[in-house]
């Protein structure tokens, strides 16, 4: 192949990598703060494009407009389960939180794949495409990668800038220090909990928009999911980025060269790999394993 | 519960189970197969979860390539019962190889590899259309004598698998390599300095967990005659297996068996009536045993219970 096709290769890689970036930052923020691996993490985003879906097509919903609210609903969502459900066991072992979050899971996806079907649906906008310099780039596509870059970025500055976000640092840092600082554990366990179903959520309305939706593709993100938190490192925005970009590039490239239905495969193996060179976990931190 | 009550209390149900074909109607039969087979991955699965305490997910691997070890050594001639052996070896050594590498991993990351390999497993296997059929899957010789006949076959396979995985978790459970294991389980630093080889042990351990698991699935593909990757490595069966050992109690001789059996019957009971909810309800009992049954059905004070169904029927003044 020429190096052209090769650049634009690496352009859908960038673009994928974007999406992936934001599907992945809600699974590791709450991975790193709760050390919960939230196996519920692919039916909300399954969730969001389905609600994103159905305004569109029933009632002619902008999914713009949608994302706003579907980021709040799941929130909300998160929120309460977490309050409700998974604060009491969020000290057991491993074996414990990972297999109640798969049986929420199985519970929603259920619920899902009863309500909706397991048909494809998908959002078409009808943007048309660009050419840059020969690269073609279609305007959905685009639109959805500028979407996830924002999203991404706005949970970078709130946990930069604004209390909630020092507070889930502090609590990401140390749990007990943070308790004693007066920080109300439980509850910024809480709000991350909402805020990894929020990016899930709003992964979702853009999955829709790019991609068709169906319960059948719950388990491959959540897959992604882990893969870019074991590439990037847990727990911070920037590991999501680069996670995702990587992921994203090679996924493009496998596709290229081995045929797409391995694309998946040669991420796991990439996983698998990283996992077994750096048995410690890719972050270096303590207490996260 | 006393070692040696759950000693009887495995017999007794191994003779329930075994004595079917005489009793009962052949859907009852074949539900046995089914309880007897899942009892076999259950015990198999304690050994590295429940007393290792590794949240191992890889069963789905161990009795997919089992299922295919043994369907591709019978299509290429081999008899039956030696290509189940065949399979058996295969996992076996699979596990061995892996678990070298793998467990080196704790918690999270152990939990996540281990589903990783699942669903590689289960790729290649898909993709390796040219040995493995793809996703078409594979066809086998049917054993001749009728739909009954062939039941009663594999109930004598299964019960015999579940009977020889019970023998064995019964000499870990009163061997060193058990006390090795269950150290690891409470502390896998302390164990390492206070001199237990946890490596090997953890390695022995792993290797149990699927060396049946491969026999089993071999077996499972000769009695259905037919398999395919999404049935053999099915995310559902990773997570059923471990579920049904926390049930019953992880860690214990009897718990997974009993854990299967109480499993098994719920499903089957919901199955009948809510079909397109079973996932629905899998998730539903999870959350009611992680939330009401912390360490299984074993746990629970039985003496307890029936001194306060006791008290509730002599009435208020009696108790009082």
């Amino acid at each position: 192949m020429n190096a052209m096709g090769h650049l634009q290769t690496l352009v859908n890689g960038i673009v994928l990598g974007a999406l992936y970036a934001s599907l992945a930052v809600g699974f590791s923020l709450v991975w790193g703060v709760l050390n919960i691996v939230n196996m519920l993490h692919g039916s909300l985003i399954i969730l969001g494009g389905y609600i994103t879906y159905f305004a569109w097509h029933s009632y002619g919903i902008h999914p713009l407009l949608a994302l706003p609210a579907v980021a709040l609903l799941m929130y909300a969502l998160g929120y309460v389960t977490q309050l409700l459900v998974i604060n009491r066991v969020v000290h057991q072992p491993v074996l414990v939180t990972m297999t109640l979050t798969f049986g929420l899971d199985l519970i929603l996806y259920n619920f899902m794949t009863v309500y909706y079907t397991a048909t494809p649906r998908r959002v078409t906008l009808d943007l048309g495409a660009t050419s840059v310099g020969g690269i073609a780039i279609p305007f959905d596509r685009l639109l959805g990668m500028v979407l996830a870059l924002v999203l991404t970025g706005l949970l970078y500055v709130v946990m930069r800038r604004s209390r909630v976000g020092r507070a889930i640092v502090a609590v990401r840092m140390d749990s007990a220090a943070a308790a004693l600082m007066g920080i109300k554990v439980n509850r910024i366990y809480a709000i991350t909990f909402g805020i990894g179903a929020l990016m899930a959520g709003a992964t979702g309305v853009i999955f829709a928009m790019v991609y068709p939706v169906t319960t059948n593709l719950t388990g491959i993100y959540l897959g992604k999911a882990f893969v870019i938190c074991v590439i990037g490192g847990l727990g911070s925005v920037q590991g999501a980025l680069v996670g995702g970009i990587v992921l994203g590039v090679i996924e493009s490239f496998a596709g290229q060269f081995v045929g797409p239905q391995h694309a998946l495969t040669v991420g796991f193996v990439l996983m698998l790999f990283l996992l077994v060179v750096k048995p410690t976990g890719l972050t270096g931190i303590k207490g996260y394993e | 519960m006393d070692r040696r009550l759950q000693y009887i209390l495995f017999a007794v149900w191994v003779l329930a189970l075994a004595s079917t074909p005489f009793w009962a109607s052949n859907y009852i039969v074949r539900l046995a197969v089914v309880v007897a087979m899942y009892s076999t991955l259950t015990l198999s699965w304690n050994f590295i979860g429940g007393f290792a305490g590794y949240p191992s997910f890889s069963t789905a691997a161990f009795f997919g390539l089992g299922c295919y070890a043994g369907a591709l050594a019978q299509r290429s001639g081999i008899p039956m019962v030696l290509a189940w052996g065949v399979a058996t070896l295969f996992v076996g050594a699979f596990a061995a190889a892996l678990g070298g590498i793998i467990l080196r991993l704790r918690g999270h990351y152990f939990a996540i590899g281990s589903i990783g390999i699942v669903e590689v497993v289960r790729l290649l296997i898909s993709s390796w259309g040219s040995l493995t059929g793809g996703g078409d899957g594979l066809n086998l010789p049917l054993l001749s004598g009728g739909p009954n006949a062939v039941a009663r076959i594999f109930l004598i396979v299964m019960v015999t698998l579940m009977i020889v995985t019970f023998l064995i978790t019964v000499y870990v459970d009163r061997s060193r390599l058990g006390f090795g294991l269950r150290c690891i389980q409470q502390n896998e630093d302390a164990a390492n300095m206070a001199g237990v080889n946890i490596t090997l042990y953890k390695v022995i351990a792993y290797t149990l967990s699927a060396l049946f698991c491969g026999t089993v699935g071999a077996a499972y593909s000769s009695w259905t005659g037919y398999i395919d990757p999404t049935d053999s490595f099915s995310i559902i069966m990773t997570v059923k297996v471990p579920v049904m050992c926390l049930l019953g109690g992880p860690g214990t001789v009897l718990g997974p068996v009993i854990g299967t059996a109480a499993f098994t019957l719920l499903e089957e009971v919901f199955w009948a009536n809510f079909l397109d909810y079973n996932r629905a309800i899998l998730g539903t009992v999870i959350v009611i045993l992680i939330f009401f049954l912390p360490g299984g059905l074993l746990a629970i004070s039985y003496r307890d219970i029936g001194g306060r169904l006791a008290r509730m029927f002599r009435g208020p003044k009696a108790a009082a």
